[in-house]
């Protein structure tokens, strides 16, 4: 390790129960980025990347880590889930130890995702639940949610620079970056106008409509920049035709969530914010108006 | 409420009992004027015209239904029992203000031409129909109703209450319309609820 590296805060990125979309998610990063990153921090150990160190060796030496980066759930079950005969609770628990700052990576590592929907398991969590607070007291900082399935690699990217600059940030109450999840995944949808005038999308992959009333589409309700950082800086799940799934939130995965759930025809639950009074009583007067630029194809 | 408001809300009420008894275009403004004991001239001050005074006329009687259908969605009582209060209390105002019921059956629906600008679908309804909304969503949420589309729930109990002005209106009726109130509701309900 050369002396420069030494002089660069020290990354370790743990894989726990995870499908390693959020290692594909940094791998896809902007070019640039990812050269800024590289040569900002020092990545010490990556389980799918060629690093010096073994995961073993790094247990067992004194070094200290800045950012402890974690992919995946956590369990202390050892039938379920062992890296180098150990659980990821146990491995967790001694890396935290070393480390001044600990960051979830993706939705499963903040509150267990997908892989606390498992029902043959019930000691599956995301990193909070995981530990105690006494093990999470030497921490510098309280533990940061990006949440995500997966997450932004921007999102990663803006919140190492803003710690490694400032060595802290706001954290919302979920304890996401309030800088990166205060606003909805709606701002900035492509498809707003629609939303407003009630006109729906007719199927999947179109670039007219909206995907709220009928393709269960999260936006009003997900708090995300996903709309205004675009992904390989060029687009969005609604912006192709993917309704907005909530994979930003405590409660995803969510059942049927391509559906939106209605009762007698009415949204079950409306935009964050605005009462169902409120907003039935704008989506009636809205649906009134039939703007016939709305209904045709944009690209004929 | 202004001076103003109130006064246009008594040429309001005034219009409902002559638009309902004669019909949109056989009564005129100077036949309201003279029902007002006002001059035609001074008719204009709040009304520019006719047809933006029955537009008013519709967004005044149906918000009457609207403020009962919301107070009745605010109790912590089952939606069964919204149904059979809001029925009770649709008939009572049939009963009490026949005109209002009857300014929605004889002239909103039946002169949809003075009522096409400004007043599309339920523009000038929309507080009634967002209540309706409410105690639908609220019913079917709570699997006290089944989930139907709405449309027909919407009409199942317009159309079951509207129906029954109708007869009450034509005076065909053997009872006093109120005494009829169970029993309309007891249909209503049925059409709505849950099926095992």
């Amino acid at each position: 390790m050369t002396s420069r590296e030494c002089s660069k805060p020290k990354i370790v990125w743990l894989q726990a129960i995870t499908c390693n979309g959020n290692t594909h998610s940094l791998l896809s990063a902007n070019a640039n980025r990812l050269k800024l990153f590289l040569d900002s921090f020092n990545l010490i150990y990556h389980p799918s990347l060629t690093t010096e160190l073994l995961l073993e060796e790094l247990l067992q030496q004194n070094e200290e880590i800045d950012f402890l980066l974690v992919e995946g759930a956590i369990t202390s079950n050892k039938d379920f889930f062992q890296i180098s005969n150990q659980t990821t609770s146990e491995v967790l628990k001694k890396l935290v130890l070393k480390s001044k700052y600990l960051i979830a990576v993706g939705s499963c590592a903040s509150y267990g995702g997908v892989h606390k929907k498992f029902e043959q398991n019930s000691d599956i969590f995301g990193l909070e639940e995981a530990l105690e607070k006494k093990e999470i007291s030497s921490l510098f900082h309280p533990i940061i949610n990006l949440t995500g399935c997966p997450v932004h690699p921007e999102w990663i990217f803006q919140t190492l620079f803003s710690l490694k600059e400032y060595k802290k940030i706001g954290l919302d109450e979920k304890g996401r970056p309030k800088e990166i999840y205060s606003h909805l995944a709606h701002h900035g949808c492509t498809r707003n106008e629609y939303f407003e005038w009630k006109v729906e999308a007719k199927s999947f992959g179109l670039k007219e409509g909206c995907l709220f009333y009928e393709q269960g589409c999260r936006g009003p309700m997900t708090h995300s920049n996903c709309n205004r950082v675009l992904w390989n800086d060029v687009n969005t799940k609604t912006r192709a035709g993917m309704p907005c799934i909530g994979c930003t939130e405590f409660d995803f995965p969510r059942d049927n969530m391509l559906e939106t759930k209605k009762n007698i025809g009415i949204p079950d639950q409306v935009p964050i914010g605005v009462s169902k009074r409120a907003y039935l009583s704008l989506a009636g007067v809205a649906k009134t108006f039939k703007i016939e630029r709305l209904h045709e194809r944009i690209i004929k | 409420m202004t001076l103003k408001e109130e006064k246009k809300n008594s040429i309001i009420e005034k219009s409902l009992l002559l638009f309902s008894k004669n019909g949109f275009y056989n009564t005129t403004i100077p036949d309201i004027a003279k029902a007002m004991s006002m001059s035609v001239g001074n008719m204009y001050n709040y009304f520019k015209s006719k047809e933006e005074l029955a537009k008013f006329a519709i967004k005044y009687s149906t918000n009457i239904l609207a403020r009962d259908l919301r107070e009745i969605n605010q109790l912590q009582i089952s939606s069964k029992d919204k149904v059979f209060l809001f029925t009770k209390k649709y008939l009572e105002n049939v009963q009490k203000s026949p005109e209002v019921i009857e300014y929605f059956l004889r002239v909103y629906l039946s002169n949809r031409e003075v009522f096409n600008k400004d007043c599309e679908g339920f523009l000038c309804v929309s507080e009634f129909v967002t209540e309706v909304m409410i105690l639908l969503d609220e019913g079917a949420a709570s699997k006290e109703f089944r989930q139907q589309d709405f449309f027909p729930a919407f009409a199942m109990i317009m159309g079951a209450l509207g129906g029954f002005a109708f007869l009450s209106g034509e005076k065909v009726l053997d009872k006093e319309i109120v005494s009829y109130s169970d029993a309309v509701a007891q249909n209503i309900y049925r059409a709505l609820k849950y099926d095992e």
